[in-house]
């Protein structure tokens, strides 16, 4: 019987020499993430379970666990700082060295982190208490997310039950035009599949499209995996891979490939040279259309951050746009990990944001969820590289987000309205 | 947790597709970190003003369905973020079983891990309890939903089936019988979750 990669990940995990679509298997996880959301989720947890009188006296492996602050941080306010400190007594009293603190040298988004410092290799099953775990599957790991519940049992047992997904294979042919992105990609696979086109499937990448494309374009289609419902997203791994993760300084791991001619629930193609910028209006990552039929929407903001759309790569396209040009809406770009922010700062990007008369801040979810470091007022319009755009996602329930790639958010934010990167003058 | 057999209940109609985790329990209410007390805040910014009156068009502030602990809810409700304060705040508020024809897959498990009942339906009984106003019985023991228009089966895993009836703790459970999960999860081929 022939596996793909997914299927032989969880195979190895659970101890077996195959499983099929549907099987429960109970895994061993190879690596957990918590943040400060989620970590005081699994930190109540906890308190119920001593409650009733279990002892909890150590976590099952506190080495494959870490934790980062990304969704409150810089402390939203008092409540958030707290948080913060609670998760730090967590971290001390259960031994967890990996805790990303803002404001002491390298953090970030959690998902940034999990690539940018290697904390999830080839091969592993990672579960983190976040939806977009998801995007570290394009390292060729399983990864999904988990409630907090659940990421509270796998710290105190290792293991957690999967049912194995079905995989939907997306072969990518030709190779992206250079006005276009994973993230105008992504939007249209969703806009074909719709917002629950893959509810408990993996979505797995391949073709040339992936093999031309950047480690850090990959992480932005299987990020989005999560708005198409998926359990996971997953890429094989390549040259491309190893180089990116050698040169973060890991090279130690047992790299799973599927079995050619593996056997897939559906295979969608797609040809991509020709593929036009896109971008998902209100209220649905679903709702996509051609940036250029929304040509005439104004916009009181342009954002550039988050896990899907602040990596470097990310950040060097908004700077292509923005050489010599001024900004004419309020603009934020806020790089997704300091080591991201420091290259950004090293080749110079900062400074032409700067000159553009961009505001450039500090790694957060904040903005992003709606949560706080730059919100929405009611009947505002945003043009955002993030990856929801659901009512009130990015602050007033009233405000609008529509969802393009970099390139896209940084013409816009040059125009003041939603703007074909191809269309700037 | 407490026990789930029979309920019997008027349904509250949420009419609304792809219903996010944002809706169910608005970011601003993350920070809260006891599981207790969130129903206060199940779906803020649908259910009251900005000066804090419910919303009278909102069908949790519908006097009709006071006191309902059944949500008709439709397709992939729960979608979004993982906060598992989504399925606090629903239980918190009063919910102990939601019907829809699809869920979102980490708000489907959070629902089990707080002692809700999610069920998956098809479309036409989804409409067809949308349309009736009587009260619902949900029997999960014989894992049926019936009202004067509908009679159905529901499939549930048995596993859940067992830790909703007997009120258990899914965590303590499983570290309980670590070894008989393995064992029978070796032998065990799952059935798909919708019926």
């Amino acid at each position: 019987m022939l596996l793909n990669i997914t299927e032989k990940i969880l195979a190895r995990a659970s101890g077996k020499n195959k499983v099929s679509p549907d099987d429960v298997v109970f895994a061993n996880v190879d690596k957990v993430m918590m943040h400060d959301v989620s970590g005081p989720g699994v930190i109540a947890v906890f308190e119920k379970l001593k409650k009733t009188g279990m002892k909890i006296e150590k976590l099952w492996d506190p080495k494959k666990v870490w934790v980062a602050e990304d969704h409150f941080v810089p402390a939203a306010d008092k409540i958030s700082a707290q948080n913060v400190v609670l998760l730090t007594q967590f971290t001390k009293d259960y031994g967890i060295s990996k805790h990303f603190k803002y404001g002491m040298g390298q953090y970030g988004i959690c998902h940034t982190l999990s690539h940018e410092e290697a904390m999830v290799l080839p091969g592993e099953v990672y579960v983190g208490g976040d939806s977009h775990t998801n995007t570290t599957g394009a390292l060729g790991a399983f990864a999904a997310g988990l409630g907090h519940t659940d990421v509270a049992y796998v710290l105190l047992n290792g293991k957690i039950w999967f049912k194995v997904p079905e995989t939907l294979y997306f072969k990518l042919n030709g190779k992206l035009p250079d006005y276009a992105m994973a993230k105008d990609l992504i939007l249209k696979i969703i806009g074909d599949i719709g917002t629950d086109g893959a509810a408990y499937k993996t979505m797995q990448f391949g073709g040339t499209g992936v093999s031309e494309m950047s480690v850090e374009e990959r992480l932005t289609l299987t990020n989005m995996t999560t708005e198409a419902g998926a359990k996971s997203g997953i890429i094989e791994p390549d040259q491309k891979i190893r180089d990116y993760l050698a040169q973060r300084g890991a090279g130690n791991y047992n790299e799973i490939h599927g079995d050619a001619n593996a056997q897939y629930a559906k295979v969608y193609e797609y040809e991509i040279s020709e593929l036009e910028p896109t971008v998902a209006k209100p209220f649905s990552p679903e709702n996509v259309t051609a940036a250029r039929e929304l040509s005439s929407i104004p916009l009181d903001k342009a954002y550039i951050g988050s896990c899907t759309g602040a990596k470097l790569d990310d950040l060097r396209a908004a700077a292509k746009i923005l050489k010599g040009r001024t900004v004419k809406i309020r603009t934020e770009i806020l790089p997704a990990a300091i080591s991201i922010f420091r290259k950004a700062m090293d080749e110079g990007l900062v400074k032409i944001f700067m000159d553009a008369g961009v505001m450039v801040g500090p790694p957060t979810c904040g903005a992003c969820c709606g949560a706080h470091m730059g919100v929405l007022a009611k009947d505002e319009v945003c043009i955002s590289t993030t990856n929801r755009n659901f009512p009130g996602r990015m602050g007033h329930v009233e405000s609008q987000t529509y969802l393009a790639s970099p390139l896209v958010a940084a013409a816009s934010a040059v125009t003041g309205k939603i703007t074909d990167p191809r269309d700037l003058k | 947790m407490e026990p789930f057999r029979r309920i019997y209940s008027i349904a509250t109609p949420l009419d609304k597709v792809n219903v996010d985790t944002d809706q169910i329990i608005p970011k601003q209410f993350l920070k809260l970190i006891q599981k207790t007390g969130f129903g206060q805040y199940l779906f803020y910014d649908w259910r009251y003003e900005k000066d804090g009156t419910p919303r009278k068009d909102f069908v949790l502030n519908d006097s009709r369905y006071k006191g309902s602990v059944i949500l008709l809810a439709r397709n992939n409700f729960g979608c979004g973020s993982s906060r598992e304060h989504a399925a606090w705040a629903l239980l918190d508020f009063g919910f102990r079983a939601i019907i829809s024809t699809s869920f979102a897959d980490i708000f489907y498990n959070n629902c089990f891990k707080n002692g809700i009942l999610p069920i998956t339906v098809d479309e036409q009984a989804l409409q067809k309890l949308f349309e009736s106003k009587s009260e619902i019985e949900i029997d999960l023991e014989k894992q049926t939903v019936k009202n004067d228009n509908v009679s159905l089966q529901f499939h549930i895993e048995p596993y859940w089936k067992k830790i909703l009836l007997e009120g258990l703790d899914d965590i303590a459970v499983t570290l309980k019988h670590n070894d008989a999960i393995s064992k029978y999860e070796e032998k065990q081929v799952s059935n798909p979750r919708s019926s």
